[in-house]
This record gives structure tokens, sequence and C-alpha cells, in this order.
């Protein structure tokens, strides 16, 4: 009894106690809140990349990839028909992308993808990545969502884009009518435009004029492609100081993409028409991805095959597969490796496909954790150093207590159930107030941003509109616990100390 | 001869003598006890053999550093002699595990030491309590607690302190610490109260006051008591007084 009621009051007096209290809090309110936000990048990008890659790929070993997309469709749903939510088959090979921007040429070598939108889209959410499905910030400007959540992803153009390309049109018609009209003035008018006599060029013959990449004029390209946006884009700081992203082209601009043929690899180019810019988040993504209707592709790069009663057959170098619940995965993988051969197929999982960045994540996310860890046992010593002095400065209580009939567990138990109760209160207080942090990281964010004037999470950086955070109750409990018992353990040297203590020697201390 | 049942079969000379009917209640028997301090070792007690009668009020007397405090605990079981034995009723104490001992000191012995010994961060009520805590469980005490609270008011009237039960000790006078300290080592109804120069750290009035406490306790509980002091006048409210001098005993009349 008289454990609890000296614990409780030594809590309540030594405001040294309060400094063991409040650096246990510290420790573990930090460790909450960067878990909290490690756990939620990860699993926002972790959902980022099973969006792209859907839950099972299989891949081809070549650039040629393998024949008959339909038939593999068929295969894979006979096989694991019941597991399966949607199917795609998607062509994937190197390419170059260009446009003309500022008077200059731009080439970008990107990772070309054919696909089908509407299956693409049933495989992972293609509609969260295009921007004509969402509202766009650019700088103060705000522009709404130009198609609706409900319409599946076509290569259709939006009206905006077909508007932007009308007004292209309409610019080159008049800029081609100001130069006529300039032409005739200098012929006619007789005016000798001034330096035009010695052209140093004069005599050398002209060759014809070939643009390195595509007009935007005339029709709209049969190929189309939905461009990363880091392709195209850059962010620029304006004279208002504002950061804006300014695109090279846009939704209506034609580009040429190039690649290479398969077979024997012989270069083949061809013009397309931006119907969308895609963004993910994922910088690796969006910095690379070059989405363009498989048809085209198959049929620029001479993937397809008619044999001689007519019948066309398309090639394909990966298939891309969502189940209706990924815990099949093992199952699903077990079956397909067994009749996609491993000498033409790699079947993977997207983890298995991103296996290095999720492991470099992780790796990442236990050293940090280690190392708050390291912190909460500083805490822990912080305790030990202020148990001694309590346990010196209580010398002369510890002698009376054992005059008066107290054993040495029951005087050692006192400073155990001391720690033990500034571990609980330390880390009681340290999870309530990491999860008000995490709960109002975001409020907290806008705060420092306004008291120091600089932005500590930049959505531009990480597309992220607010800062995610994924708060796992197990890591608390885990980190409550091992605060609670770096605190216990901190507090064994010193109660022995006062338990080993002699009566008569603790009652002459002065 | 008296009827000691211990172990013990030889039992020195000189015990034999002092022994004197009826059986003693406490007595140490040819104790020795040094000091380690630094690289010497500080001899205190060479030989001491006494022995308490129950109901008797016995002081013990003699100069700092005689040795008359290290007796006390020795009776007390707040330490162990090197050689020699102590005995609570003809049991042997001094060698019991230090359970045992615990055990011993709650239940048979009353402490007050000269510097009152409170702890400053209980109350008075909570104070006197304390060896009534530290005897039983959560449980056990928390079932009697009223019983107990009642009786440490008892014992709190009785000293005269019935008004301050809330009180810490950092707001009671010297005696009134002292007073407190008493009704402290009566809560648990020892059968022996060592008392370590109660007054030594009180004026003359007060220091006073809590020796006729401690006769009126004496006369009316026959609570053995055996008193530690300096001061021959305090000394002579004692039945009898012992006299120790460079950890021996030596006869009264060297005190003169």
């Amino acid at each position: 009894m008289y454990k609890l009621l000296l614990c409780q009051r030594y809590l309540r007096t030594r405001y040294i106690a309060l400094a063991s209290i409040i650096s246990v809090t510290l420790g573990v309110a930090t460790m909450i809140v960067v878990n909290a936000v490690m756990a939620g990048f990860s699993s926002e990008m972790r959902m980022r990349i099973q969006g792209i890659l859907s839950d099972i790929i299989i891949e081809t070993r070549n650039y040629d990839g393998e024949l008959n997309a339909e038939l593999h469709k068929r295969v894979i749903q006979k096989l694991i028909g019941e597991y399966v939510a949607g199917v795609t088959t998607t062509v994937e090979v190197y390419g170059m992308l260009s446009f003309e921007y500022g008077g200059q040429y731009i080439h970008h070598p990107v990772t070309l993808i054919g696909i089908d939108p509407g299956s693409k889209s049933e495989v992972g959410p293609l509609v969260d990545y295009l921007q004509s499905y969402h509202q766009q910030e650019n700088g103060d400007e705000k522009t709404p969502a130009e198609r609706s959540l409900s319409q599946k992803p076509d290569w259709s153009l939006t009206s905006a884009a077909t508007e932007y390309r009308q007004r292209l049109a309409q610019l080159a018609n008049d800029k081609a009518q100001f130069l006529k009209e300039l032409k005739q003035q200098q012929h006619g008018g007789g005016d000798e435009v001034p330096g035009s006599g010695d052209d140093p060029f004069k005599g050398v013959e002209a060759t014809e004029y070939q643009p390195a990449a595509a007009t935007s004029l005339g029709e709209v390209q049969t190929a189309r492609l939905y461009v990363g946006s880091n392709l195209i884009s850059f962010p620029h700081k304006d004279e208002s100081n504002q950061m804006r992203t300014i695109y090279m082209v846009r939704p209506g601009n034609d580009v040429r993409v190039s690649t290479v043929t398969a077979g024997t690899p012989a270069p083949a180019y061809f013009n397309a028409t931006i119907v969308d810019v895609f963004k993910s988040g994922m910088s690796e993504y969006d910095s690379n991805l070059v989405f363009c209707n498989l048809e085209h592709l198959q049929e620029v790069r001479k993937m397809i095959r008619t044999d001689e009663d007519g019948n066309e057959s398309r090639a394909i170098t990966s298939v891309q597969i969502k189940l209706k619940d990924y815990r099949d995965a093992d199952k699903v993988m077990a079956i397909l490796r067994n009749e996609f051969p491993a000498d033409r197929y790699t079947v993977r999982t997207w983890e298995q496909k991103q296996g290095p960045l999720l492991a470099a994540v992780d790796v990442e996310s236990s050293i940090l954790n280690i190392l708050l860890f390291l912190i909460i046992t500083v805490a822990g010593f912080g305790i030990l150093a202020i148990f001694f002095m309590i346990v010196v400065e209580k010398t002369r209580d510890i002698g009376i207590l054992k005059a008066l009939g107290a054993s040495s567990n029951g005087v050692m138990s006192i400073f155990l159930s001391y720690g033990l109760s500034l571990g609980m209160v330390g880390s009681g207080v340290g999870v309530i107030a990491g999860l008000l942090f995490v709960r109002y990281i975001n409020q907290i964010e806008k705060v420092i941003t306004y008291v120091t004037g600089r932005k500590v999470f930049d959505e531009k950086i990480y597309y992220f509109k607010e800062i995610p955070t994924h708060v796992d109750p197990l890591t608390i409990c885990w980190v409550a616990l091992g605060a609670i018992m770096i605190a216990v353990l901190a507090s064994v040297l010193p109660a022995r100390r006062a338990a080993r203590l002699q009566p008569v020697r603790a009652l002459r201390y002065e | 001869m008296p009827t000691v049942t211990s172990k013990l079969t030889i039992q020195p000379a000189s015990a034999r003598e002092t022994i004197a009917m009826p059986e003693p209640q406490i007595a140490a028997f040819s104790v020795e006890k040094a000091y380690r301090k630094g690289e010497h070792l500080v001899p205190v007690l060479h030989g001491v053999d006494i022995s308490i009668r129950k109901g008797e009020f016995l002081s013990i007397v003699g100069q700092s550093g005689s040795g008359k405090s290290t007796l006390l605990h020795l009776l007390g079981l707040l330490d162990s002699p090197d050689v020699g034995e102590v005995q609570l009723e003809g049991q042997r104490i001094d060698d019991l595990p230090a359970r045992t001992r615990d055990e011993l000191r709650n239940r048979v012995f009353g402490f007050v030491f000269q510097f009152y010994h409170l702890l400053p961060e209980l109350s008075l009520m909570e104070n006197v309590l304390s060896p009534l805590m530290i005897r039983h469980s959560i449980w056990g005490y928390w079932k009697r607690r009223k019983e107990y609270q009642e009786r440490a008011r008892e014992m709190i009237d009785r000293v005269g302190l019935g008004h301050r039960l809330t009180h810490r000790p950092s707001e009671l006078s010297g005696g009134e610490m002292q007073r407190a300290a008493i009704a402290r080592s009566l809560v648990a109804h020892p059968e022996i109260l060592l008392a370590d120069e109660p007054t030594g750290n009180l004026d003359a009035r007060t220091g006073r006051e809590i020796i006729d406490l401690l006769a009126k306790l004496n006369e009316q509980e026959r609570l053995t008591i055996v008193m530690v002091t300096h001061d021959q006048a305090i000394a002579a409210e004692a039945h009898r007084t012992v006299k120790l001098c460079e950890g021996r005993i030596v006869p009264l009349s060297d005190a003169a």
C-alpha cells in the first residue's frame, strides 16, 4: 500500500520527474508522427504503383511480343477466371517523344505503352491519373474538370483540346496570310528591304524543310496519346513569385513518336495527337510513360500477322491482370507460372516488379524507427540519471521505511512502479499528442508555413494535396510498450541501489 | 538461570550475571560491532551484554561515540552484530532471514529517532499509518482501512495532535514531529519501543513533555522502552540506567 502512496506522492512532488515524462512523451509522439507519415507516403505510393501496374503482370521476354492477344486473354480467363476482375493486353517498347517548343525541337526518351483505355481502366484506376477528369490548379488559375468520372476513358479529344487545335489552325492561317501580304507588299511596293541585297547564302541550294516534329495542323492524327506530365511541362516561378507549371505542349497538340519495329529493329515514327496528360504523382512514371492506342502501335511496329484465311493476329508484350482479391495472388501466381513458360514470359506481382523500390522504402522506414527508438533510449538514460538523484535524495526516507519494516523488495518496487508510472504517463501523453499531431498535421503545416514563411510541404513536389498519413494501431502499441519498457528498465538500477541500502547507513545519511 | 531455549549452548558468564529475574524480553549477549571507515575498521562495541525485562523503562547513556546508538540499532535489528547475538524472548533473532527481521521490525519494535524521520511527502495521518501500510498488502489494508484510520486517530489524539491530521511534517514544530513519530511507533502495537535521543533535538520543556509521554506509555501500557540519551536528567526518568563507555558497559558511578 505504502508503495503506491509514495510512488504517487513522488510523482506529484518531484517536478524533475516531469522532465523524464516529457522526454518519453516527445520520443513516443515523434515516433508515432513519423511512422504515420511514412506509412501514409508508402501506402499512397504503393497504391499508385499498384494502380498503374495492376496486380499481376505477365511480360514477354522480347520486344517483339507474342502473337495472338485474344488467345492469351482466353487462356487466362479459363485458368483463373474465378479470381480475375479485369484483364488488359499492352505493348511496351522504348521510344522517343519529339515536339517543338520555343523554336526548338525537344526529344525525350520514353516508355511507350500501347493500351486499350477501356480495358486498361478495368485493371487500374486510369481515370484517377488523367488530368481531364480532374479540376486543375496552376498558380491561381483553376480550370474545372473537362470529363465526368462516369465517362470511360477513350481516345477522343475534349472540347477544350478541339478548340485549342482550331485556334492553332486559325493562328497558322493568319500567319500565312500575313506573310503572304508582306511578301506582296515588298514585291509590289518596290522598296528593297535593307540588307537583302547581299544575301550570304545566295546561290546555296535550298533543301526541302523537314520538321523534326509534327505541326499540330490539319486533321487530328489517328494515333492518340496520354503523355506523362513531366515529359511536357516544367515548373516556373513567375514575376509574382508564384510557382506555375508551364506546359510546352498540351492536349490538342501533335507530337512525333519514334520507336523501333518488331523483328529486325528498324526506326519507325508516327505523328500523334495528345489527348490527355497523365499524372500519377510517381515521378518515375510521370517523366517516362507515354500511352498510345494499342492498335496503332501494333500497326506501326508491324506486330500484326495475317494468315492465309485472312485472320489477323496481333502481338502483345504484356498482359495486366486485376484480381478480385489480391490475397489470392500467390495461388494465381502458381497457376500462371505453370502455364506461361519462364523462358518466354516473366510472371510477377506488382510488388515483385517494383521490389527494389518497395524494399528501399521498407529499409528506410525501419532504419528511421531504430534511430527514433534510440531517442527514446536517450530518454531512458535521462530517467536513469533522474532516478539515481531521487534515490540519493530519498536515502533517509528509504532508511525510515526499512526501519518501519519495509522489505528490500518493497523498496525496490516503489522505484520500479515509479518508473512504470513515468513510462505509462509519458507514453500515454505521447500517444495522444502524436495522434493529435497526425490528425491535424495539415493545419499544423499551414501554421508553420505561415510562421516561417516557407512552405514545409510543397504539394508541387509530392503531388499530394495533403500530407498523407496512415495510423497503424499495432505500431502505436509497440511504440508505447517499448517506451514503458525502457522507463522500467532505466529504473531497475536505481531501484536496486535503493533496495540494497542498509537502514542504519540510510538513517545516518544527511 | 533463565530458561533460554535458544540453540545457544555456551552462554557467556557475564550474561548469566546480568540477566535478572523474571526472564528478559530482549537481550544482547557479548555483541561486538565494528564499522569500516575508509581503510580502517573502527570498533564500536566490545562485547556488550544487556537484557531488558518486559515493561521496563531502560535508558542507555554515554558520550557521543560510546556506541549507545549502535547498541540500540542492534537490538532493533536495524543492523546485525559482528559477534554475539540478540535474543527476543529467548529466541535468537539477529541471524533470522532478512524477511523475518523486516517483519519483526514492523510488528515487535517501534522506533523513535532524534531527527523524527517522518516521511516529508506524507501527511501526519499517513505517516502514522505507514507501519500498517507496510505490514499489509494493498487489498489487506484497504479492507481494514477504517479500523486502521480509527486506530491512528486514537494514537494521534493520545499524543495531542488531533487537530493536525492533514498537516505535512514540514508544517509541524519539532515537538509535534516527535510526538507524531511516537504515534507512528505505537500504531502497530509494538512490544518494545526503541528511542534514539528522542529529546536530543528539542528544547528542555518540549523534551520533558516527550519523556512524560514515554513514561506514561510505559506505565499505562506496560510498554518496554529502551531509550538512548546523553542527558543525565532525562535518563533519570527511566527505571534503570546503563552507561556505555567506549563500547563497554561501565558502572554508573563512573558518570560522575
